[in-house]
């Protein structure tokens, strides 16, 4: 995976393949501590102490179109790259909640991304899905929920080219705006 | 996030409602399905649904579903794509890239003519006698 946004993307397709019905998807930069936190939450159907156990092993995977699970192993090593670590918290029937840490200043820490792809493709791909996304850097937040969007459409699908542009476009600008604004 | 507006999402609203009550029983003129496992994701398929989204946007279409799906088992030849034209057996393509995707989406998803040289399993083999 080139950057994080890649990485968001396949961590919330295993809360998809969950059955989740909402994801939280947390970046938070602290530039005074030095440190990225990305946080993973969904209410999907969660795993069993071992299974969280053996979800960083490469050789594990609930799929049965190929041996392998890539997904969780290829984060942990991105984490523990910009010395930061990977923690799996789930319960089942609860959920999962996926959380890496990075080191902000490391110098093999992965670009962010383009994180409007990554929302635009989830929201697209499965409509669903409630997707909420924080982004903070330091105190301040920006905040996309795919709820208060879906009320206000009132049965508009998500998928009119009408209604796709102005997400597209507004999920960009806003993060754009909040980039600079930092 | 700054700027959406109810206002904004309003107007949308009443603009497709008139569109969407035609679709309702879901006929749908294709189906386009991307596959997003994390071998999808790593070859570049979240650039390929992004590719279809703009040409939804950019020609205006409201009877093409887009949807994701997981690993097809066949890691090696992602990104890959499925296209399922009403009526028709789904055909799946393979090695995708942003210009390849585009040529399928007119000419197979919009005009119904299978691209065979991106296609999976045409070509692969030869039968000896």
């Amino acid at each position: 995976m080139e950057d994080l946004s890649l990485h968001i993307l396949d961590i919330a397709e295993n809360s998809i393949e969950a059955q989740a019905t909402t994801i939280e998807i947390r970046l938070e930069e602290n530039r005074r501590q030095d440190l990225l936190t990305l946080e993973i939450i969904d209410n999907g159907r969660g795993m069993d102490k071992k299974m969280v156990k053996q979800a960083a092993d490469p050789f594990v995977t609930t799929k049965k179109t190929r041996r392998v699970g890539l997904g969780l192993p290829l984060l942990a090593e991105a984490a523990r790259a910009a010395n930061g670590r990977l923690d799996l918290e789930s319960k089942p029937g609860k959920g999962t909640r996926v959380r890496a840490t990075f080191q902000l200043s490391h110098i093999d820490l992965k670009p962010i991304g383009d994180i409007a792809q990554t929302l635009i493709t989830l929201i697209v791909g499965y409509p669903a899905v409630d997707i909420v996304y924080v982004h903070k850097v330091n105190d301040s937040e920006c905040r996309l929920d795919t709820k208060e969007i879906k009320s206000q459409l009132d049965g508009v699908p998500l998928q009119s080219p009408e209604v796709l542009k102005i997400i597209r476009t507004h999920i960009k600008e806003g993060l754009d705006q909040f980039k600079e604004a930092k | 996030m700054p700027k959406l507006t109810l206002d904004d999402l309003a107007k949308i609203r009443e603009k497709t409602k008139r569109l969407t009550t035609i679709r309702v029983g879901g006929e749908y003129r294709a189906k386009v399905c991307v596959h997003m496992g994390t071998c999808g994701i790593a070859a570049g398929a979240r650039t390929i649904m992004n590719a279809l989204m703009k040409e939804l946007e950019e020609r205006e279409i409201h009877d093409v579903l887009l949807t994701n799906s997981g690993c097809a088992g066949l890691c090696s030849r992602e990104p890959m794509a499925t296209v399922e034209v009403a009526g028709q057996a789904p055909v799946k393509y393979v090695d995708l890239t942003e210009k390849k995707i585009k040529e399928i989406f007119e000419k197979h998803v919009l005009g119904g003519k299978i691209v065979q040289e991106y296609a999976l399993g045409i070509g692969s083999e030869k039968t000896d006698y």
